[in-house]
Parts: structure tokens; C-alpha cells; sequence
């Protein structure tokens, strides 16, 4: 089934801020979807900025019940549509804070029980809704609103939760990463996602531009950065075995640090070249691990 | 056919009958004989639903939620803890004004653990705009849940609603219980009709939020579904006594009011223990009645008023208690009976599976003579 | 309007909400250089990019919010992003 890019189901008048990534994404993920589909979103900021009553802003079913059960309002979802022969896909899109943390619950309880339905989780790396607060998807040393940096803080203590891998522990067909900054790469993933049977995990990354400090217009440039630099490693993988990995000519990670405010702490007032080596290790890993690097880097 | 059964399991024939399409729930204790006969069911074919063995209550009612909101009838059972569990989805489903029906099996809140009767699971969830329905035997706990079915999904209610029945007294307690055949039920509950439900040909978004220019609008719209719902409970409850003949057009039961000087107010399976014991006192030549709140939400004000013209005091059993203020029935019997000079002991007594017996009835009759009050009831003073 | 059942809605309803009061910024679509590659359409989180009867693409000012990606996106460099005119 080829993707029709011209399909606008996200509508035009939506709250989000000027250059967000997760509307984009969602655009993306409805064209990749097509109509016959049905939208579970988790609270958070598409939530909120998709929904103000009455003004919607999806042209196809879409339900919110609450922050935590996306993936538990997903299983009914799919039952009672199998229990009535719908062909509808079932797709739930929701930001990290529904997906790495409160909701990991009820994701974990329903990818293990093996229903026929796509979680896309929108990943801005922070709670964005309630005020850029830390959550189990910000990565290391990333200044948020519970995780600042100061005199003694170099800000988040913790490196990102890898939630592709636990997903896939979870006996998941297909799990992938992607980018808004992608977005064939994004639909075409989404595609596959919802033509395979049983739970499948798409993360997309998704800058935002008001939480990590950068212009609206540079949200694509930003996410391809951090494709570039292997902090945000794109893959797929079948059956638990990685089967498809985006080969980059890797840069070193300051070039995608240094254009966000929340990593400014790094480089003002005083260069913190242990940390940018901690990061850059990060990246490393992602690149030996995945095979990202085109050739090594001499 | 009338068939000794345990209440769990006439609970589960109800349900049956009643033909959800998806059914999920979490085990707990005393819940579990209820789960355990309806997968049962599902595993033998005698029941065409599916059951989504979710990993905790609050899936399980998630769950009901998403198939609800997809347009099937829904089924769910929980008690106590899992019932707090399901605190958040329990108001978000009535918000969204989705026909969830649930069986609560009553069990008290921890701490201290406890796996014993009493309402205070249920009454915790009492403002979350879901129904709420007191079984007092193994009887009306099944024929209570067509009648929620019926009334949840009533276009004009469409709220969720509880139908309540004590933990252990009557979960795992035999009593002989008529089931009545499929036709029958069938032509009382017809197939599910959504009023609305996600549906790619009709695409509506579900679980908006509302500003300040709206939220107050769309709580006042539950409250008016909420007084509907008396309306409809009634002539639901006629036409199940006059199809199965066992009425429930009374939101409340009213037993020897007639000329009673005391009323004992119960809720749930006490109430056969207080008629016992009035039998005993009128006997005696004492007036005494009880009033049975089968329905709790939405709260009977004019027929509990209209029951208790005539009484002079009553006693209030409840087996629940607001810590820092008052036991719930005692609360709602003030509010409706203020500037009816009518004197109110509420007691509040059973609770974490504290025994009531004939004895106690009679005792608390006696403190209520001798005036009103607030009372923790059969205190064991001998540990404080 | 009378209140949903449940607070739901129908499609069409954000559309009353015209983002493009948001704009300090506006793109222009020059129609030089472009090369009808449609990367603008694809992009724009508003969905707010439309392809005009010659192939060319405009921006719909009702809901731009002039967040500047077209134009930082367009490999062509055929949209210009000027201050807006209040
Ligand atoms: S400036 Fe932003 S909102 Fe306006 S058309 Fe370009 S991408 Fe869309
Ligand atoms: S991105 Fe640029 S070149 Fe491509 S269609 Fe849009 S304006 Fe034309």
C-alpha cells in the first residue's frame, strides 16, 4: 500500500508551539496510517495541544482517557474491534513521559499479552507538558526544571532508558527508531509497524524547541544531528534482532550539543570537557553497538 | 431454575446472560470466584467474549474503557485495593460517559490489610458519578446487574455503574438463586447500543479537555444523567418484576415502616440480619423497621424521606467511615432528613469484617431510644 | 452550541482556531527557484503548505504559524522568511 503524502488528517488550527516536532510527527504517522485507523493518545502535550473541546483537531477516531493507560485502552480497543471483524488499525501516539515512566505499566502488560496494535512514543526527551521536567527518556546531562544545572550539577544524573530494547524483550514483531527529521523514514516505518500482526514499538525522535532551547525552524536540522552524531541511533528490528540500521558519517556530538540550551551548561561558562567526553562515549556505544558508522572514523 | 449456587457464581450467570463482548479483570480476594467461572465460561464456549487478563486493575478497567468506547458491552469485577487501584479510570469512564458495569466484591481498605466486608471500597468511589447498587443476597446481586446494565446504557443515563455485594457473606456463600434462560434476559437487555463509539467511517475524538468555559457544563450534564437515572431505575426494576417477578421499582426497601417508631438503615447483605432481628422485636411489641438502600448513587433523597415519614428516630449502620468527619449513610440521612425533627444514631459498625449480629440490632435500638449521635458501634475497649 | 455527551467532538472544529495570528515571522513562497519538490508541504506541522494550481506551493496564512522550517528545510532556498506586517 503506497503512502499517500498528500492525506491531511492532523488538522490545521492545533496549540502547538511553532515548529514542534510532535505535531509534525503526528501529521506524519496519520499520512503513514491512512483513515482506516484509531488514535489512543496518553495525557501530554498532543494531548492537550490536539484537543481543546471542541476543537479537535484529528480527522480520524481518535480517544484520550489518561496519562498512564494508553496501551491498556489500546488492548480494549483492539478486542472489541476484532470481537466486531473491524479492519480498523489501532495506533497509539504518546510522548515519553506516557511511555518511558507512568505508562511502562500498562505497556508492559499489553505488549506481553500480544495485542495487534502500534505504539508510536513521540520522544521529546522530557516531561514538556507540565514544564520541561526530567523523565526516564532525557539523556544524560540534559538541564530540565528537576534536573538543572548548577554548582554542582551538570544536570540529568542519567543516561536515557533504552526502551527500544525492552520493548523488543518483550517479544515484539517490530520495533524501530526514527525521526520527524526523516519523514519517509518515519512513514515508512509506521507503515510497517501497523501491516505487522501483534504489538509493535516505533520511537521517533522529536525536538522541541520550547524544552531544549533552539528556533522552531531549526527542529528538523536538530533531529538530523542527532541522527548524525549516533546519539539517536535509527533502526529496526525484527523479532528482536536488528535488522536495519541507517549508516551515518558520524560528527562528533558537540555539533548537535551545542545548539541547544539545555546542554549550554557544557560549554558556558567554561568548556566541561570531561562531560562532552561522557556524551561522546555515549555515542560511541550507540555506533559500535548498532554498526552506525559508513567507515571508521580515523 | 433455581439452583443452589455461591453468590460468586450467580454474579458470573448474570453476567453471562447479560453477553459482554470483552471482559477483563485482575484477581483479588474475594472477587476471584466471580473471574474464575466467567474465563471459565469463556474457555468452554458458554460465553462469547473475550477476557483480556490484564496485568493490574487499573489495566482491567482501562481496558473495559477502550472496548466501551470502541462500542462493545463491557464487563469488569474488583474489590478494595483494586478498586482503589482503579480510582483515576473510575471517574475518567463516568466522565466520558461510558456504560461500564462492574461488580464490586466489598472488602475493606488497607491498612491494616484486611480481606473482611465492609463498604468502605465502594463509598470511597462514591463521587465519582458511577451508580451504585447494594445487593443484600445472592439473589438481587444477580438480578441487580441486568438491571445496571439496563440503566448504564440507557441513552438518557449513560453513566457506569457498581453493582456492590459483601465480600465473603455473600461472594462465597450458597443460596438457592433463580436464573432465568437466555430469552428471557434477552428480551429485558437487548444488544449493546453505543450512543456513540470510535468508528473510522464516523471519526469523533473521545476524552477531550475542557477549559474553564466548559468543565462545570459537562459535570452538571452527569449530575442531570444522575437524576435521570432514579427515573429509569424505577421503571427498569417494574419491568424486571413483572417479566422475572421479583420487583425493584423501589430505590429503597422498606421493611415493617409501616407504623415504626425506629428505623434501622442498612446497606447490602446486613439487612437480612436486621430483618431477622426486627422479626424478633416486633414480636416483642416493638416498632421497629428497617430501610434497605439498594441504591446508594444516585441517593434516593424523596423516597428515602417519603419511607421514613412516620418514624420518630433511626439508627444508621454503616459499615464505612469518613475518617475525620462521619460514617457516609449517616451523612446523606442527615442532609435528607434536616428539619424533620427526626433523631439520628449513626453507628458506625462491621467494619474489616466485624460480625453484626441479632444481638447487636437490638442493642443499637436500644442506644437510639436513648438518643442520637455519632458512635463507633461493639468497640472491643478491653485493646484501647 | 449544545455541550457533546462526554466531551467528544467531530472533525473540522480546530480550523476555528486561526494560528496564524501567532506569526511574527511570514514565509514567502518566491515560485523562483522552487522545484516543486513538495518538501515544504511534507514538513510543515501545521499542515499549512498547499500545492497552488500551477505545482507551485503556498502557504494557507490563516494557520502558518511562521516557525521558519519551510523555509530552513526548502533545498532550494525559494522561501523567504520576512518580519510580518502588523
Ligand atoms: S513557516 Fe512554519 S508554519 Fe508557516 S508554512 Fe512554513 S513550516 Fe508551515
Ligand atoms: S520545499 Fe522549496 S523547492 Fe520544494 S516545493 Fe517547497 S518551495 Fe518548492
Amino acid at each position: 500500500m503506497a503512502i499517500d503524502k498528500t492525506l491531511e488528517l492532523f488538522d490545521c488550527g492545533h496549540r502547538a508551539c511553532a515548529g514542534c516536532g510532535h505535531a509534525l510527527g503526528t501529521r506524519l504517522v496519520l499520512k503513514a496510517t491512512g483513515r482506516d485507523v484509531i488514535v489512543v493518545s496518553p495525557t501530554g502535550c498532543l494531548e492537550v495541544f490536539s484537543t481543546p473541546y471542541p476543537e479537535t483537531a484529528w480527522r480520524v477516531p481518535w480517544i484520550h482517557s489518561l496519562f498512564e493507560n494508553a496501551a491498556a485502552v489500546a488492548s480494549g480497543v483492539e478486542v472489541a474491534l476484532k470481537r466486531q471483524k473491524r479492519s480498523e488499525k489501532v495506533v497509539v501516539v504518546g510522548g515519553d513521559g506516557a511511555t518511558f515512566d507512568i505508562g511502562v505499566l500498562c505497556l508492559s502488560g499489553a505488549f506481553e499479552r500480544g495485542h495487534d496494535f502500534t505504539y508510536i512514543c513521540m520522544d521529546n526527551e522530557a516531561y514538556m507538558n507540565t514544564g520541561i521536567q526530567r523523565s526516564g527518556a532525557t539523556p544524560y546531562d540534559a538541564s530540565t526544571t528537576t534536573s538543572p544545572a548548577g554548582a554542582r550539577s551538570f544536570g540529568n544524573r542519567r543516561p536515557k532508558k533504552d526502551m527500544p530494547q525492552i520493548m523488543a524483550a518483550h517479544g515484539a514483531p517490530y520495533v524501530a527508531t526514527t525521526s520527524v527529521a526523516y519523514p519517509m523514514d518515519l512513514m515508512q516505518k509506521v507503515e510497517r509497524a501497523i501491516n505487522t500482526e501483534g504489538p509493535c514499538y516505533v520511537q521517533v525522535h522529536s525536538p522541541c524547541c520550547t524544552g531544549w532551547g533552539f528556533e522552531g525552524s531549526q527542529t528538523i536540522a536538530i533531529g538530523k544531528l542527532a541522527v548524525e552524531t549516533g546519539l539517536w541511533p535509527v533502526f529496526e528490528m525484527n523479532n528482536g534482532q536488528v535488522t536495519k540500521v541507517k549508516k551515518i558519517m558520524r560528527k562528533p556530538v558537540e555539533e548537535y550539543l551545542k545548539q541547544q540550551k539545555r546542554f549550554r551548561h557544557l560549554f558556558k561558562p567554561i568548556r566541561q570537557e570531561a562531560e562532552i567526553a561522557k556524551i561522546q562515549a555515549i555515542a560511541d556505544a550507540n555506533a559500535s553497538r548498532y554498526g552506525l558508522d559508513l567507515k571508521p572514523r580515523k | 431454575m433455581t439452583q443452589i449456587m455461591e453468590g460468586s457464581h450467580a454474579v458470573a450467570e448474570a453476567v453471562r446472560l447479560s453477553k459482554p463482548g470483552v471482559i477483563s479483570a485482575y484477581p483479588i480476594t474475594p472477587q476471584t470466584h466471580i473471574v474464575e467461572r466467567l474465563a471459565e465460561m469463556v474457555a468452554d464456549g458458554l460465553l462469547e467474549a473475550d477476557y483480556i487478563t490484564v496485568e493490574s486493575e487499573f489495566s482491567a478497567l482501562s481496558a473495559c474503557l477502550g472496548a466501551s468506547a470502541t462500542g462493545v458491552r463491557v464487563y469488569s469485577a474488583t474489590t478494595s485495593q483494586g478498586l482503589a487501584l482503579m480510582f483515576e479510570v473510575c471517574f475518567n469512564a463516568a466522565g466520558m460517559r461510558l456504560p461500564l458495569v462492574m461488580t464490586i466484591a466489598n472488602r475493606a481498605l488497607s491498612a491494616p490489610l484486611s480481606i473482611w466486608n465492609d463498604h468502605q471500597d465502594s463509598i470511597s468511589l462514591r463521587d465519582s458519578g458511577w451508580l451504585q447498587l447494594y445487593a443484600q443476597d445472592c439473589q438481587e446481586a444477580h438480578d441487580l446487574h441486568y438491571i445496571a446494565y439496563r440503566v448504564a446504557e440507557d441513552h438518557s443515563v449513560l453513566l457506569p455503574a457498581m453493582v456492590c455485594f459483601d465480600g465473603f457473606v455473600l461472594t462465597h456463600t450458597y443460596e438457592p438463586v433463580d436464573i432465568p434462560g437466555q430469552e428471557e434476559v434477552d428480551a429485558f437487555l437487548p444488544a449493546f447500543s453505543p450512543y456513540q463509539r470510535l468508528d473510522a467511517r464516523d471519526p469523533i475524538s473521545f476524552g477531550m479537555y475542557a477549559t474553564p468555559d466548559y468543565y462545570m457544563e459537562f459535570r452538571y450534564e452527569m449530575e442531570r444523567a444522575m437524576q435521570r437515572a432514579k427515573g429509569v431505575l424505577k421503571e427498569c426494576g417494574k419491568e424486571f418484576g413483572e417479566r422475572f417477578g421479583r420487583d425493584y421499582s423501589d430505590l429503597v426497601e422498606s421493611y415493617r415502616l409501616e407504623d415504626a417508631d425506629t428505623a434501622l438503615v442498612a446497606m447490602g447483605s446486613l439487612c437480612g440480619t436486621v430483618k431477622d432481628a426486627i422479626d424478633e422485636m416486633r414480636g416483642e411489641g416493638k416498632k421497629v423497621g428497617l430501610l434497605n438502600l439498594r441504591v446508594f448513587r444516585p441517593f434516593p433523597f424523596e423516597d428515602v424521606k417519603k419511607a421514613l415519614s412516620g418514624v420518630s428516630r433511626v439508627a444508621i449502620l454503616d459499615k464505612n467511615v469518613s475518617i475525620g468527619s462521619k460514617g457516609a449513610v449517616g451523612l446523606e440521612m442527615r442532609d435528607t432528613l434536616y428539619g424533620t425533627g427526626i433523631e439520628i444514631l449513626d453507628c458506625i459498625a462491621g467494619l474489616g469484617g466485624r460480625d453484626i449480629r441479632k444481638r447487636d440490632v437490638r442493642r443499637i435500638v436500644g442506644l437510639a431510644e436513648a438518643g442520637g449521635g455519632d458512635i463507633f458501634y461493639g468497640l472491643r475497649e478491653e485493646v484501647l | 452550541m449544545t455541550l457533546s455527551v462526554g466531551c467528544t467532538a467531530r472533525p473540522g472544529k480546530s480550523r476555528e482556531n486561526r494560528t496564524g495570528a501567532w506569526r511574527t515571522f511570514k514565509p514567502n513562497f518566491k515560485h523562483d527557484k522552487c522545484t516543486k519538490c513538495g518538501i515544504c508541504a511534507l514538513i510543515c506541522p501545521e499542515s499549512a503548505v498547499h500545492e497552488n494550481q500551477d505545482g507551485f506551493y503556498d502557504a494557507d496564512y490563516n494557520y502558518c504559524k511562521g516557525c521558519g522550517l519551510c523555509a530552513e528545510e526548502c533545498p532550494a532556498e525559494d522561501i523567504e522568511m520576512t518580519r510580518e506586517e502588523k
